[in-house]
């Protein structure tokens, strides 16, 4: 940890100081180690010249949130967990952990409840998310046995709310059921998802390539899979594909 | 092809051929009297009709496969991804400025939409939504309101011409033109403009902005009276539009559809009032909406849309103070103060001479944000736009590097298509071409 001992802007430690408002993220040990940052740009290729190429600092997604999440988000979490626990359902088992970062709640759930947990949030009046803006898939071949997210943002129009849900599974078993009974707009949203990152979202009536011709090969937007592009010549000089030029990250 | 120089206008493909699912017609124009003779022999009605994805009244690269009996489509499904070009993918090869750049090619009719989009979501992971100068939201407000009125005479003109109502059609693409002028003093582009970028903007309004646009709203007061004249009382406009294409606020909110559809459905649901963006709680205006949740309906409210959208290009110029239309933190600011030169807008030679004279550190500086790009801090945010065809959301996701980890953007026209088959099924063949040109679907926002 490289941030430890010295004091960043405003006298906040990032790595200490977790809770400082002035972070825009948690930092800590909390959250999901995604990547592991070397140097001090970040250069992937080429040598880096600052002096400080041996630093090693792994970079977290922000991490579990603790009660009160503050606004109507601590109304909808006890909302949703009375509501399974109604069903017979222990909340724990469900949603693994729930985030607030950025002024956005998320809920984790476990992916074998998120039908159960999905048919909830539309259809209890306290919760009430008509509508469902589809799956967004997150490739993060870092994240050891959780390497494909399913993010799935609801919407009521009734409260005028906006939550998110994200779903993980392992590379060796990319499963994950589909809510198209609950949200049938998700049928178009779970193919596309299903096109570029190889989730199968079991249970979906007719899940096939949507983009992508049917029979290619390999799952497109996931990380190891190459973006491609040849060299051009721009002012005489030869520019390097995208994916082969020098990036920092 | 040598026999295409002999016969220029002869069939290139034989017109019907033997396959293992059937006998297949391949009809292009003029060879329909022979395929109703052939197939009015043959022992049952069920044809299968592949429309597209190259057909004049399909909206660009969308294959329609069509189920028909006699003229009654019983199944309908849409083929779509033949306008995918990776947009998602490639922006996780450049820098978050540079994402602006190949968003604004998404949806070509509503590329201020999808700039405003993505520039919210990048300023939301970097925490800097309350530090967005108000003149840079004035303007925004003001080129997204100018992109709703484009986008929505395209959408009536070329629905229109697919009815056959051509002087419609160039109605709409001559006002559209006004607008795309306006676009191209204030952004050097017609389309594609990467104006709006994460922080502010491109550059300010150049000189006689506002008196252009003023004028061109001026000029929009007297026009849009005219397509009520041509087609809202018009009894041909009115029998192919009517009852066509229902969908009603149920089969709304399962699918997803959002927009003018839903408002045509009678659900005033407008991001603008719901979750409002970029000021708009600061505008007066209406949401129109319609009870008739059919194809009529929805062009009614895309018309009295486009007069709200002029009320506040009106309040937008009335707002305009002078100020910075980028953000104070130089470490967010793109470095460069642009002007024309001849080969373009580019890098203003002032700066560079002052940098490359007389600073050091702002040379430094400048290469670093221009080469690398700003860091954005991990995490994930969610912003969404009520764009001329809907909720246009952004999910983008940072691993705390100078670039995206991931861009995925919910676009209406994607979401909204997939409502075609419950619109068409049980319908006439013929109002099929209705019911597409009513949701008003753009490739390049399907398919990315």
């Amino acid at each position: 940890m490289t941030g430890s001992g010295s004091n960043g802007a405003n006298g906040v430690n990032p790595d200490k100081d977790v809770n400082a408002s002035n972070l825009p993220g948690q930092r800590g040990d909390q959250g999901e180690a995604i990547r592991v940052q070397r140097g001090m740009f970040g250069a992937n290729n080429g040598g880096d010249t600052s002096g400080y190429g041996g630093l090693v600092r792994p970079v977290r997604l922000p991490g579990a949130s603790s009660r009160p999440y503050g606004g109507w988000f601590d109304e909808v979490a006890d909302e949703l967990e009375g509501a399974l626990e109604e069903q017979g359902l222990v909340p724990e088992h469900a949603i693994e952990k729930t985030v607030v970062d950025r002024g956005e709640i998320t809920f984790h759930i476990a992916r074998e409840h998120l039908p159960r947990v999905a048919r909830t949030l539309r259809d209890d009046p306290a919760l009430r998310f008509e509508l469902c803006t589809g799956v967004s898939g997150v490739h993060f071949p870092g994240d050891k046995g959780r390497e494909l997210h399913a993010v799935y943002h609801l919407r009521s129009i009734t409260h005028n709310r906006l939550i998110r849900l994200e779903v993980s599974a392992p590379d060796a078993d990319p499963h994950v059921p589909s809510i198209v009974s609950v949200y049938p707009t998700n049928d178009w949203h779970e193919r596309e998802t299903y096109d570029f990152f190889g989730i199968v979202f079991d249970g979906h009536p007719a899940l096939t390539r949507i983009m992508m011709p049917d029979d290619w090969q390999g799952y497109p937007q996931r990380k190891d899979y190459p973006l491609g592009g040849i060299p051009v010549e721009y002012k005489g000089a030869q520019i390097p594909a995208p994916d082969e030029r020098r990036s920092y990250s | 092809m040598t026999a295409s120089y002999e016969q220029p206008h002869a069939p290139q493909q034989a017109p019907e051929r033997e396959t293992t699912e059937g006998r297949v017609f391949t009809v292009t124009g003029g060879d329909w009297d022979e395929l109703a003779e052939t197939v009015g022999k043959a022992d049952d009605e069920h044809i299968v009709v592949n429309m597209g994805p190259q057909h004049p009244s399909t909206h660009g690269v969308l294959r329609l496969i069509l189920e028909i009996e006699g003229e009654t489509v019983t199944e309908a499904r849409c083929g779509i991804g033949y306008l995918h070009t990776g947009i998602e993918k490639n922006m996780e090869y450049r820098t978050w400025t540079q994402g602006s750049t190949f968003v604004t090619r998404m949806d070509y009719l509503t590329p201020l939409f999808n700039e405003a989009a993505y520039a919210l979501a990048v300023e939301k992971l970097l925490g800097i939504t309350d530090q967005i100068p108000e003149r840079a939201n004035v303007i925004r407000v003001l080129m997204m309101e100018l992109n709703r009125i484009s986008s929505h005479l395209v959408a009536i003109a070329t629905g229109g011409m697919e009815l056959g109502a051509t002087t419609i059609m160039i109605y709409g693409f001559r006002d559209r033109e006004l607008i795309l002028d306006a676009f191209e003093l204030i952004t050097g582009l017609r389309m594609n403009h990467a104006y709006i970028r994460p922080g502010g903007l491109a550059q300010d309004l150049p000189p006689g902005a506002v008196d252009h646009v003023r004028e061109l709203v001026r000029k929009f007061r007297k026009n849009l009276p005219e397509y009520d004249a041509l087609a809202t009382g018009n009894p041909v406009f009115k029998g192919r539009m009517q009852d066509v294409g229902y969908l009603d606020l149920s089969g709304c909110m399962a699918l997803g559809a959002t927009g003018p559809i839903l408002r045509a459905a009678g659900l005033p649901h407008d991001l603008r009032k719901a979750q409002p963006y970029c000021g708009y709680e600061n505008y007066e205006f209406d949401v129109p909406t319609a009870e008739t949740c059919d194809a009529y309906g929805r062009f009614l409210v895309r018309l009295e849309e486009m007069r709200q959208s002029l009320r506040i290009v009106e309040q937008c110029l009335d707002r305009l103070e002078p100020g910075p239309v980028m953000v104070a933190d130089k470490k967010i600011a793109w470095p460069a103060q642009l002007a024309l030169g001849p080969d373009g807008l580019g890098n203003s030679l002032d700066h560079i001479k002052k940098i490359m004279g007389t600073s050091m550190e702002a040379l430094i500086h400048h290469f670093k944000l221009v080469t690398e790009g700003f860091r954005v801090p991990p995490g994930q945010a969610y912003t969404a736009v009520e764009s001329a065809k809907g909720e246009l959301g952004v999910h983008v996701v940072s691993d705390g590097g100078t670039r995206p980890h991931r861009v995925h953007f919910r676009d209406p026209s994607f979401t909204n298509l997939q409502t075609m088959a419950a619109m068409c099924e049980g319908g006439m063949v013929a109002d099929v071409i209705v019911a597409v040109a009513s949701i008003d679907p753009v490739m390049g926002g399907v398919d990315r």
